[in-house]
Parts: structure tokens; C-alpha cells; sequence
């Protein structure tokens, strides 16, 4: 179904609409100026369109550098976390000097750098239901870049309520997904997905693994359907969900519907404010997930003491061939999938100390066993980047 | 009816890597059914304890959802996909 873009207009500022591009401007962008989908016309409504990026990372950074490059007037940058070596992976408007900065900053140099006609404001903070609303409210189109469900969902009713687009992409692995939320003839994040995955089901990136090209090709679409919603042209990805495969590259579409009983955009809504998102999706307090599960734990100190006083210790491996190819404690590799059918590998007459990367999958990996009547397993705390951190600095850290 | 169901890359763990699957089957519902008893680790990613659709798995016949269909009893026919897109994040559970 073809959807023909209603074009967005900014809500009047004190500051008055651009009505003239200057002379460098007109050079700057006339590339742009000489289509005539485009043409001056088009450059000023980029010019006076304010569009808030939520999340400068994988998808931020293609997203931010296109914005810019078009001339969208005022971008607004949310981000609380800094730049990360394992960041540079994928997210390339950081250089090497960024590590350790905070990302919206580093961003906001990077993207004055390409353009410095235009305003690029930054909010260091973590966008939350206390802020978003006021937040958004002075801005015509909202890019959704973030990474986890709470922030999706919160994203995507605070748009739902201030009647804002939400341009929707998200990654795993080799796929993509990208779509229009928030038209007011289309269709919201809840209306796909009522509910959440419970925490730990979807892996992360850091557990999962992502191609780095991958966000910057779904980032990139990000950029172009938010121009396209700018310029008023061309059909929009509302009501459409874009599914990019990377590994066979190719691109499906999936029809969206609004529901018309969805409590957040429904025709009797239900949710009329922002709510607890971290509740809402299950998962306690902010930091970083631990494991799921509790189980008895060794630290990798107390591991180390045991084994050089000679404790007869079957190390148990639960991650996947390849990570072991990175580094490994000489363990029995058992991938946590496959334990269930390899249960009888372990004697469970022995001492077992189960370990992955970080300590999750092995905390999975030992309430597994014990409730398989195992009484003689602990789960090395932190996993072998833990060994790395407080044993053997020699284990590479992946 | 033949038809082939795709699975998702968050999924591919639980059935062999498989990215795709060919099932035999004339409703959506067996459909499903068919591929978590080729892929028992599947029917826990896919379902709850009581046997419904988790809320966070959207199932598509072709391009259309099954919810604005007739559900799991939405007929297939051959050369029909079935699409089982959960949803993604990216990045950070």
C-alpha cells in the first residue's frame, strides 16, 4: 500500500522562520537545490526542520553525519554514555582521540566539523519519563537509535502523546527493521509489539554480535525516510516494515496496521501518560544486566587459589567454538544450547566450575545443572573477562 | 500445503542455524506446530507455557499479519511464507 508523505511543519518559533539561504549555502547544498523534488524550496524546509536524534551510536552516527550533510537546521543529540573502544566498531563518527568522551559531544564536534551553518544541541542525560515529554516538545521529528526495549516503548509514547513521527530502526546480528511510527493515520510501536521480550531472551549486541556496516545501512534509511518526511516526498515507511536482510541482502516488507485497540494509539486510549518503562519491561534498576538467575559463584581469585593447590576442578566451557578460539581456560566447550543434550559429558561426582565471557550464560548454565540434580557446580563470577580483569591480564578481552 | 517459514536470526540458534524451513501444513497453527516439533527448542521462544504466541513474536502470512487475520487459524496455502519477526532492539537488553 503506497502512502503519500504529509509534509511536517515546525511549530512557529520565537526565532522566527529562515526564509533566504545565503550564498555559501546555496553552494553548500546545491547538489540538493538543482533536483526539483528538492530545490530551494525543499532546502528551506531542511533548514527550518528540527529533528532529535535518541542515541548516537550505531545508528546515531550514519544518522547524524546525513542530517547534517542535508542542512536539517537544528539537530538535537541525546546521549548519557561515552565512547567506548569496542564502539569504534561500528559507530564512525568517533575517532580514536573519542575514547572516553562523552558520545553526544564527540558527536556534536564531528557533525560541526561537516556542517557548521547548523545548531547541534546536545543532552547528556538519559532520556527518561520525567524528561522525554519536554524534551521532545520543541522538536517536528524524533529518530529512534537507541538500543534497548524500555527506551523503544518510552520513545515511541512520548511521540504518541506530544503527535510527533518516530522514525523507527533497530539491528541484530545481519538484520534490520525500519518503519514510520506516529503518523496519525499510522500505526505506533505498540501496535507491532504490545508486550516486551522478557529481559535476557534477545541477546544484546555485546552478547550477539553485530556487523558494524549493518547499523550504518539502517541508519542511513533512517536518514532518508526523515528527509523524505522533511521534503514531503516520495511514499514514507509508514504502515510498512522495511526487513533488511544483510547475509542474503534482501530487502522484504511487511504490512503494518494500526490497531485501532492499541492502548497507546488506539481510538479509546488507554495510556495517557508516560509510565515506568525498566518495570514495564522487567528489568530492575539501570545498570547493566547481571545474570538472571542467582546461583553459588567462585570469583576468579578464589578459582585461581584452588586450582594452584591442586583442587581436582573440571573446568566447564559454555560458550561457542569460536569464542574459544579467542581465548580459553583450557575448559570441556559445551555451548550452553547444546547442554542439554550433552548433560552426559559431566560427571557430576566431580567438582564443576562453569564459566562463559561475562558470567551470564554460565549462571544459566549451573541452575540448568543443578535443577538436573548436579549438587557440586558454581559459576565463575564475571566470567573469563573477569579472569582477565583480576587473574591473567595475558587473556585477551573480547 | 507446502510452505515455507522463515526464522528469525534471534532465533536461528534454536533450530540448527536453519535460517528457513519447508513445512507441510493448511493452517498457520500447524505451521508452527510443525516447525517446534522439527525444532524443539523453538516451542519455548514461541510460545508460552499455555501454548499462545508469545506477545513479542509477530507472525506475517506473506506480508500480512496474522493477528488481522484469522489468527493461528489463518489458512496457508502452497508457496505461502510464513514470516516470524520478533522484536529487535539492537545493542543493549
Amino acid at each position: 500500500m503506497s502512502t503519500k508523505v504529509q509534509p511536517i511543519t515546525s511549530p512557529p518559533s520565537s526565532t522566527g522562520k529562515a526564509t533566504t539561504l545565503t550564498n555559501e549555502e546555496i553552494l553548500r547544498y546545491s547538489r540538493h537545490l538543482i533536483m526539483p523534488e528538492v530545490g530551494m524550496e525543499g532546502q528551506l524546509k531542511l533548514k527550518n526542520a528540527k529533528v532529535l536524534l535518541i542515541g548516537t551510536g550505531g545508528l546515531g552516527a550514519p544518522l547524524g553525519l546525513y542530517l547534517a550533510a542535508a542542512g536539517v537546521g537544528h539537530l538535537g543529540l541525546v546521549d548519557f554514555d561515552v565512547v567506548d573502544f569496542t564502539n569504534l566498531q561500528r559507530q564512525v563518527t568517533f575517532g580514536s582521540d573519542d575514547v572516553g568522551k562523552p558520545k553526544a559531544a564527540a558527536a556534536q564536534s564531528r557533525l560541526s566539523n561537516l556542517n557548521p551553518d547548523i545548531e547541534i544541541e546536545t543532552f547528556e542525560t538519559k532520556l527518561t519519563s520525567e524528561n522525554a515529554l519536554e524534551l521532545f516538545k520543541n522538536f517536528d521529528i524524533i529518530v529512534d537509535g537507541t538500543d534497548n526495549f524500555p527506551t523503544r516503548y518510552l520513545v515511541n509514547d512520548a511521540c504518541i502523546l506530544l503527535g510527533k513521527p518516530n522514525v523507527y530502526g533497530s539491528i541484530f546480528r545481519f538484520e534490520g527493521q525500519v518503519t514510520v511510527f506516529g503518523m496519525s493515520d499510522g500505526p505506533c510501536y505498540r501496535c507491532l509489539y504490545p508486550e516486551p521480550p522478557p529481559p535476557g531472551l534477545v541477546p544484546s549486541c555485546a552478547e550477539g554480535g553485530v556487523l558494524g556496516v549493518l547499523p550504518g545501512i539502517v541508519g542511513s534509511i533512517q536518514a532518508m525516510e526523515t528527509i523524505k518526511l522533511i521534503l514531503g516526498t516520495g511514499e514514507s515507511l509508514k504502515g510498512r516494515l522495511l526487513l533488511f536482510d544483510a547475509l542474503a541482502m534482501k530487502f522484504r516488507e511487511l504490512k503494518l496496521r494500526k490497531n485501532h485497540s492499541c492502548p497507546m494509539c488506539g481510538d479509546h486510549p488507554t495510556i495517557t501518560k508516560l509510565i515506568d518503562y525498566y518495570e514495564f519491561c522487567g528489568v530492575r534498576g539501570e545498570e547493566a544486566p547481571g545474570p538472571d538467575v542467582q546461583v553459588p559463584e567462585i570469583s576468579p581469585r578464589d578459582l585461581k587459589s584452588r586450582l594452584d593447590r591442586g583442587d581436582d576442578l573440571f573446568i566447564l566451557d559454555v560458550r561457542e567454538p569460536h569464542e574459544f578460539q579467542i581465548c580459553n581456560l583450557n575448559g570441556h566447550l559445551i555451548p550452553l544450547g547444546e547442554l542439554p543434550r550433552r548433560v552426559h559429558e559431566l560427571d557430576s561426582s566431580r567438582e564443576i566450575v562453569a564459566h562463559c565471557r561475562s558470567g551470564k550464560r554460565s549462571a544459566e548454565a549451573v541452575d540448568f545443572l543443578r535443577k538436573a540434580g548436579f549438587r557440586k557446580i558454581l559459576n565463575l563470577k564475571g566470567g573469563i573477562l573477569a579472569w582477565s580483569d583480576e587473574v591473567d591480564p595475558s587473556v585477551p578481552k573480547y | 500445503m507446502s510452505v515455507k517459514v522463515i526464522i528469525p536470526t534471534p532465533l536461528r540458534v534454536y533450530a540448527g542455524k536453519a535460517d528457513s524451513t519447508e513445512v507441510s501444513a493448511k493452517t498457520v497453527g500447524e505451521a508452527l506446530g510443525q516447525l517446534t516439533v522439527k525444532f524443539g527448542d523453538l516451542r519455548k521462544h514461541l510460545f508460552t507455557e499455555d501454548g499462545k504466541l508469545r506477545s513479542f513474536v509477530n507472525v506475517y502470512v506473506n506480508d500480512e499479519d496474522i493477528r488481522y487475520l484469522s489468527k493461528e487459524n489463518t489458512p496457508t496455502k502452497d508457496g505461502d511464507t510464513i514470516s516470524i519477526i520478533p522484536s529487535i532492539a539492537g545493542g543493549f537488553v
